[in-house]
């Protein structure tokens, strides 16, 4: 009984005593250095562990993976993200062009407008499987992750370029080419039964 | 029939403005504490603390409860809406009205009352009323879980700090907080021995403390300081509170300015019980510094405005250990809790209070 009482005393006090020094220790602000650096633990012991955010922000990796950047000129709109995406945070509108509309920077032929090009950070899990599969490395990750925004609708990134009426345009095009090409289909058709 | 007139309204007139002026007090404190509170919590878990509002984050509080202002009085739909609204009000009241009969220096107390350490610990009591209307009224299982937590533990706490007090009032001999404030240094008309052998009655000073006067007294501070954490239920007895388990006890469900009231009435209350404990056991206002020879420290420190200075210093060194502690010890078990209580701390008061009869009897 009475030992227990000193026991509780006495660690009672180391406890104290530990938060005592900690107490009066420096309270010198952190220096944010990357975790690269060979002080990194040394200056956690002294000083206080706080990052003043969005003052300081600890260094990231550039090839972090970060939040989705896409360079559209450089997107020949072949779906293959969208469809590697496990949670399907990506949303592509495509429209066929009626020849080809020029190329990318890495010499790849582009045949598809891209009249939609949405991705949804918010649902994105930072898997990384997009960049992979794509084709000309025009989607990739970068080293930014402060994303808040005051409305949740603004965690949906839009890509595309395209004006809305650019794209219905081209639409209009394209059903006019395929009709075009229906129509001679048809007329070959026709064509080919009459010269039986 | 003119100058009674007057007579009356400088009565009335002093008695506002002494009302008004504690609760200032309190108010002013209980800025000063929040922000200490977190400077403190923050320097021991290394971190920095409210460094934006202000320099250094002094102005912190202030926006906090200009926030608090403008929030919206939410009363939940299945409140008990008298109960819900009277409860905060009882709750600040109670401890407000405690600091009405502490003596902040020689002469100066809001109210001289004889019976004065008896008012305050009756007053007191009347917060645990404020806290089961609180809890009751909020109709929300944390809120009356926090609360009936909270009543038993102040209830149970009350018994070592009153036989700890007891064991003080007995080798005082007066319930009057001014008078036993007196005792405890140069200025008073009876003889002080320390540790009973020793007279010091014109040395004065730290050796003329209540808790100096008899070996026992300072385990009787030791457990009255205990129990007056558990009756301000601060932590390491902060059970009714406990965020992680009771979200945040009986003032759960309270927004704005009720809430702004319970957070001013722990806060207040944190300084009511620091400064009984000085009151009682360390000497009030009375200086600690001894008169050495023909170098009468005690002298020039004792008047009225040493007097307020050091129960304001006591007073916040207590509340400063009250957070050391906080920030250190782990919350205490339930069962745990009323183990201390009735097994450790009421027999312990109970010897004490037996000691001082003995001691009253035999070496005073």
């Amino acid at each position: 009984m009475l030992k227990g009482v000193l026991n509780g005393f006495k660690t009672g006090w180391v406890g104290m005593s530990l938060t005592f020094k900690h107490l009066f220790a420096s309270n010198k602000q952190r220096i944010v250095s990357s975790i690269k650096s060979d002080n990194y633990f040394k200056q956690h012991a002294d000083g206080t562990n706080t990052i003043q955010y969005p003052k300081q922000q600890l260094p990231v990796p550039e090839v972090g993976r970060y939040q989705l950047d896409v360079e559209i000129d450089d997107c020949i709109v072949c779906d293959l993200c969208a469809k590697v995406c496990p949670v399907d945070c990506i949303d592509i509108e495509a429209i066929k062009a009626t020849e080809a509309i020029g190329q990318t920077s890495d010499g790849t032929t582009k045949r598809l407008y891209a009249a939609k090009f949405d991705i949804d950070m918010a649902k994105c899990m930072y898997c990384g499987l997009c960049t992979v599969v794509c084709p000309t490395e025009c989607i990739v990750m970068t080293n930014q992750y402060d994303k808040s925004v005051p409305e949740i609708n603004l965690l949906t990134y839009q890509f595309s370029d395209m004006p809305a009426e650019l794209a219905e345009e081209k639409r209009k095009l394209f059903d006019a080419a395929q009709a075009e090409k229906a129509a001679a289909k048809l007329a070959a058709l026709k064509k080919k039964e009459e010269g039986e | 029939m003119q100058p009674k007139a007057n007579y009356h309204l400088n009565f009335y007139i002093t008695y506002i403005i002494i009302a008004v002026g504690l609760f200032a007090f309190s108010a002013l404190f209980a800025l000063f504490g929040v922000y200490a509170e977190r400077k403190v919590s923050a320097f021991i878990q290394d971190r920095l603390g409210p460094t934006e509002v202000g320099k250094f984050g002094t102005l912190q509080t202030f926006a906090d409860i200009l926030k608090m202002l403008q929030k919206e009085l939410i009363v939940p739909a299945a409140a008990d809406k008298l109960l819900f609204s009277l409860a905060p009000v009882i709750i600040f009241v109670s401890v407000y009205l405690g600091f009405a009969a502490l003596p902040w220096a020689p002469g100066i107390a809001p109210t001289n009352l004889n019976i004065g350490l008896f008012y305050v610990f009756a007053i007191i009591s009347i917060e645990t009323l404020g806290i089961l209307m609180a809890g009751w009224g909020s109709n929300n299982k944390y809120s009356l879980l926090g609360a009936m937590r909270s009543v038993s533990q102040i209830i149970s706490y009350e018994i070592p700090a009153g036989f700890a007090i007891i064991s003080v009032v007995m080798i005082a001999q007066t319930l009057d907080l001014q008078a036993i404030a007196t005792q405890q240094g140069i200025l008073t008309s009876e003889t002080i021995k320390f540790f009973g052998f020793y007279d010091v009655t014109h040395i004065g000073g730290l050796l003329s403390w209540n808790i100096f006067r008899a070996p026992h007294l300072i385990v009787a501070f030791v457990i009255y300081f205990i129990a007056s954490l558990a009756e301000a239920n601060r932590a390491p007895f902060d059970i009714p509170e406990a965020e992680s388990e009771l979200v945040a006890g009986f003032h759960t469900e309270y927004t704005g300015l009720r809430f702004a009231f319970v957070f001013l009435a722990e806060y207040s209350m944190m300084f009511l019980v620091s400064m009984i404990g000085v009151i009682l056991f360390l000497g009030a206002w009375n200086t600690p510094l001894p008169n050495i020879g023909s170098v009468y420290l005690a002298n020039w420190t004792t008047n009225v405005a040493w007097g307020i200075f050091w129960v304001a210093l006591k007073s916040l060194l207590l509340v400063g250990v009250q957070m050391w502690i906080r920030w250190t010890l782990p919350r205490f078990r339930i069962d745990q809790l009323m183990n201390l209580c009735w097994k450790v701390l009421t027999p312990l008061a109970f010897v004490c209070m037996l000691i001082s009869g003995v001691w009253r009897l035999l070496l005073m």
